[in-house]
């Protein structure tokens, strides 16, 4: 296997100068200054329409601004070269893999952006009448029914915006429920593998946060588990398959212990595209979980979001779903807003409206598009691409559970790199020089110098043989001691490593006219 | 299936690499009973052309804002939104991309979100904007237990000019958290009983200007008492496109500002996703929820931009952190950016005030019709009216002359007694004709 170097220096190198002066560029790669630097003072790229009267007449008793808003104003051409210049700087599903462990960087279908767009979708208010909103509720309907037979639980609370907001909301069901049977639980167990937001959330809901130990073989220690459950303990919150790629075999059991100890059992549901149709969680015993649909279901992940992270529950957490509740009534849907009827129990409202419709919409069309059989396949292609990768990957470093399959996600340690005086970081960010996203680093917590790779199933064999051939070459020049190549990567990026330790000290965190 | 590239042939000659038989194999960790033997009982794969039908049946049941005279507002505006945005938003480098923790290949997310809470920072007047929240409402929340953590109290003070669903939010996302939520009565002048609220005990007061029924109010003075008092003022605001002409947040003494930020950049899109912004003082900055992106140099000294500050954050600090959230509005906070971009300050000024001019042409139109009284004296681009009969069965029947006339009070909150009111918003997209259209239909059924 060799290195994928055809065009490229293998040796560092002096980068290309690309600034600052404005104007600099080489090749495809434009020095692009920031907004402020543009000129735009005083202008404004928007013809507006004409408007009858005087629009210096205002009406507003001297609560007008002291001065207009400081702000650069661009026409059409200059506003298009700033933002198609900014993209070239940013890697992207569309340009190679994405091998993000944990955040399900997969291809997101162009027909969902479409749909998302049709004005019956995004030119609705969420305050009209619901007589001129029966398709958009009539979508939501549909949407909860899938997820509700993929998971196998009786109700969906959509609106919740992203995982966390959905962790959030989840607790808050568990807790509505302990409080009406008047139990006063306050602790939440979460494995040292969790996920930041998983502990995040359950403080934020007033829990005390214990982490549960793990075994040897990356799964939730069983014996520290019962021994930590109790009257006081709210819920066990688990990802599964877990952050270490792996699937934890006793999950029905760590359900059963949780539910005799009175507790509830919520699951983090980031991983679920390894198990989407394969595997319904209420089937594990899971009582909770939210679905990021920007992981599984494929919406953007837009440099950060927007997501959505709608909340499955059970029965008996149900009824404490945060309002607006979907009601049918006959050939009619209609939203409960207040805390009324059959929602008489809810937690309440988790944001101002009902959630994020433009997600909805591009997670359906991605549901519809697989279908109950293509979901299956997308679970099965997604464990198959990570195993592959991971027999591969093997053969130069140290997977951190070598035993037994891993599901949609590889994960190394650093013990490969023991002796060679490079870091997981160095390795990652040589990814870079070669075309790659780095993996996930330094997580989960649990693993020394953790590597979490997850190619997902929208990967072709030639791509994923491509990045491994390069992690492997890679992994060569490591051992051979190429180590500058390493500590200076990268070399080819737009820019070389930033001053992180600067931007915290000193924090600049909006241009200033003194700025420079 | 056209989404998954993988042929038969190359499965099997993978599980081979593997060393296995199977694909089942790889899934022998998942207990036998836990195992479905077939696919769950939904449809099966369906053609682009095939799924592109199913929606777009569905979208046609629902009325587009855009098809005739619509007056909603009420936290959700309809704006135009200039072509190219949409155009921009959808590079696949923007798109397609994840939050940017790799900065050297991730600069260009990196540098908008340095430009937007620049420009979030410049709107609200105050000097520390993060790179985005979900929406308004939780940013309005977020805001609160921030208040609460700075000030060490328990006790929030809303006021009844707040949006009913972002007090209803702040209220399930911060009680549990143990803080106590005195949200107060409704009503177009709800600012007036904020001070006598405000005690020893008090962590913050949120109010929201132009509020909830469109008032536009001063809260120099309910900023001085809070602070006299030891608290902090959050000030929200639901229509982003009011900082083109109206005194910022910033000015007025606020310690925090949010608002949602949908009118710049994004569509209705039945409620979400939108684009929370949040801004506070420097001295808060360390206290912030979101993340924050700032400037610093590379290996090279060449400017660069990193996100920043994460100790803050729920990655680093877990059950620390100062918010659970990590997903935020990225995208969303792009199309606002572009938006601005386009617009400059003296194009959303002059936009403000084109908002302003067609809301008071609406007023004047309505204040003419028999039996409708306009309650809000002083507004930005929406205001109240009362109305003779329950405002939600005039909307109803307005919607039968093809007018959705705006939204009822008592939508929001069904139990304030204020059945009567309606909320009205006009945009730049109200016509003369759509003012027309409204104050005749509202007429001849005022008149039934």
């Amino acid at each position: 296997m060799s290195m994928v170097n055809v065009g490229r220096p293998t040796r560092p190198e002096q980068s290309l100068d690309l600034g600052p002066s404005p104007g600099a560029g080489r090749g495809l790669q434009q020095y692009e200054p920031l907004i402020f630097e543009l000129g735009g003072w005083g202008k404004t790229g928007v013809d507006f329409e004409g408007v009858e009267g005087d629009l210096d007449a205002v009406d507003l008793d001297g609560l007008t601004r002291g001065a207009q808003p400081a702000l650069p104003g661009l026409s059409e051409p200059e506003t298009l070269r700033h933002y198609v210049r900014l993209s070239q700087k940013n890697h992207a599903i569309d340009l190679a893999l994405y091998p993000l462990g944990s955040c399900t960087m997969k291809h997101n279908p162009r027909l969902d952006e479409k749909l998302a767009r049709l004005p019956g979708f995004a030119d609705v208010h969420p305050l009209q009448p619901q007589s001129t909103v029966q398709g958009a509720l009539a979508l939501m309907e549909t949407l909860s029914h899938w997820l509700e037979t993929l998971t196998g639980l009786p109700a969906v609370a959509l609106s919740p915006k992203a995982g966390a907001h959905g962790e959030l909301c989840g607790l808050l069901a568990i807790r509505g429920a302990h409080d009406a049977r008047g139990e006063a639980r306050r602790t939440v167990l979460v494995p040292t593998s969790a996920h930041g937001t998983n502990p995040a959330s359950a403080a934020q809901v007033g829990y005390q946060v214990r982490e549960i130990a793990q075994t040897a073989d990356g799964r939730v220690d069983l014996a520290d588990l019962a021994a930590q459950l109790g009257p006081d303990v709210a819920a066990v919150m688990v990802t599964n398959p877990n952050t270490c790629g792996l699937f934890e075999r006793d999950v029905v059991e760590i359900a059963r212990l949780t539910h005799a100890a009175g507790a509830y059992f919520y699951c983090d549901g980031a991983n679920f595209n390894a198990i989407v149709g394969r595997v319904r969680p209420a089937d594990l015993g899971v009582d909770a979980m939210h679905i990021n649909l920007h992981k599984t279901f494929s919406t953007p992940h837009g440099g950060g979001g927007p997501g959505a992270g709608p909340v499955v529950l059970s029965a008996a957490l149900a009824p404490y779903a945060p309002t607006p509740w979907l009601i049918r009534e006959g050939d009619t849907l209609r939203l409960e807003e207040g805390a009324v009827g059959p929602a008489a129990a809810t937690q309440g409202r988790v944001s101002a409206f009902h959630g994020q419709m433009g997600m909805y919409v591009r997670a359906l069309a991605y549901m519809m598009s697989h279908g109950a059989d293509g979901l299956r396949q997308v679970a099965e292609d997604a464990v198959l691409n990570a195993n592959y990768v991971k027999a591969r990957l093997s053969a130069a470093m140290s997977p951190a559970f070598p035993e037994g399959p891993c599901m949609h996600e590889a994960l190394f340690d650093d013990t490969w790199l023991d002796g060679t005086g490079i870091t997981t970081l160095d390795f990652a960010k040589a990814m870079i020089d070669e075309g790659f996203h780095p993996m996930t680093m330094y997580f989960p917590l649990v693993v020394h110098g953790a590597m979490l790779i997850e190619p997902t199933e929208t990967e072709s064999r030639l791509e994923l043989d491509r990045f491994c051939d390069t992690l492997l070459g890679l992994a060569a020049a490591a051992r051979a001691g190429e180590v500058e190549r390493f500590r200076g990567a990268p070399f080819h990026a737009p820019l070389r490593r930033l001053d992180e330790t600067l931007a915290a000290r000193k924090p600049k965190l909006r241009w200033t006219p003194t700025a420079r | 299936m056209r989404y998954l590239p993988l042929t038969p042939d190359d499965r099997t000659a993978m599980l081979a690499v593997i060393g296995v038989d199977t694909v089942d194999a790889l899934f022998v960790d998942v207990p036998d009973a836990a195992r479905l033997a077939g696919p769950v009982d939904l449809p099966h794969h369906a053609s682009e052309m095939a799924v592109e039908r199913d929606l777009v049946r569905m979208a046609a049941r629902n009325r587009a804002a855009g098809a005739g005279p619509f007056f909603c507002g009420a936290g959700a505006y309809r704006h135009h939104v200039p072509a190219s945005v949409d155009h921009l938003i959808q590079r696949s480098e923007f798109l397609t991309s994840y939050t940017p923790y790799q900065p050297e290949i991730a600069q260009g997310t990196l540098q908008v979100l340095f430009e937007f809470q620049s420009q979030v920072s410049a709107l609200t007047g105050l000097p520390v904007a993060n790179a985005s929240m979900y929406d308004g409402s939780t940013a309005c929340a977020e805001a609160v237990l921030m208040a609460t953590r700075v000030t060490r109290r328990r006790k929030a003070v809303l006021s009844g000019g707040l949006h009913p669903h972002y007090a209803e939010t702040v209220h399930t996302l911060a009680h549990n958290a143990g803080v106590e939520v005195n949200a107060l009565p409704a009503a177009v002048d709800a600012e007036a009983a904020v001070l006598a609220a405000i005690d020893a005990e008090t962590a913050c007061v949120v109010v929201q200007t132009p509020n909830v029924f469109g008032t536009v109010t001063d809260v120099t003075a309910i900023a001085a008492a809070a602070h006299a008092a030891g608290a902090l003022l959050i000030v929200t605001t639901t229509e982003a496109v009011s900082f083109g002409l109206l005194k910022s947040p910033g000015e007025m003494g606020a310690d925090i500002a949010v608002a949602e930020g949908q009118s710049i950049g994004n569509s209705l899109n039945f409620g979400g996703p939108y684009v929370g912004l949040f801004a506070c003082t420097e001295k808060l900055m360390r206290q912030a929820p979101g993340r924050l992106c700032g400037e610093t140099v590379d290996a090279e000294g060449r400017r660069g931009f990193v996100l920043t500050l994460s100790t803050r954050e729920q990655h680093i600090r877990r059950d620390k952190a100062t918010s659970n959230i990590c997903t935020n509005s990225g995208l969303c906070a792009l199309a606002f950016s572009i938006h601005m971009s386009l617009l400059g300050g003296a194009g959303l000024e002059r936009l403000a005030r084109i908002n302003h001019a067609r809301a008071r042409r609406t007023r004047d139109a309505l204040a003419a019709v028999p039996g409708v009284e306009i309650l809000t004296p002083r507004f930005f681009n929406e205001f109240a009216v009362r109305l003779p009969r329950p405002a939600a069965d005039v909307v109803e029947a307005l919607l039968t002359r093809d007018v959705v006339a705006g939204v009822p009070f008592s939508r929001l909150a069904p139990a304030a007694g204020l059945d009567d009111v309606l909320l009205v918003c006009a945009t730049e997209t109200t016509t003369d004709g759509d003012i027309a259209a409204f104050a005749s239909a509202l007429t001849a059924e005022l008149a039934r």
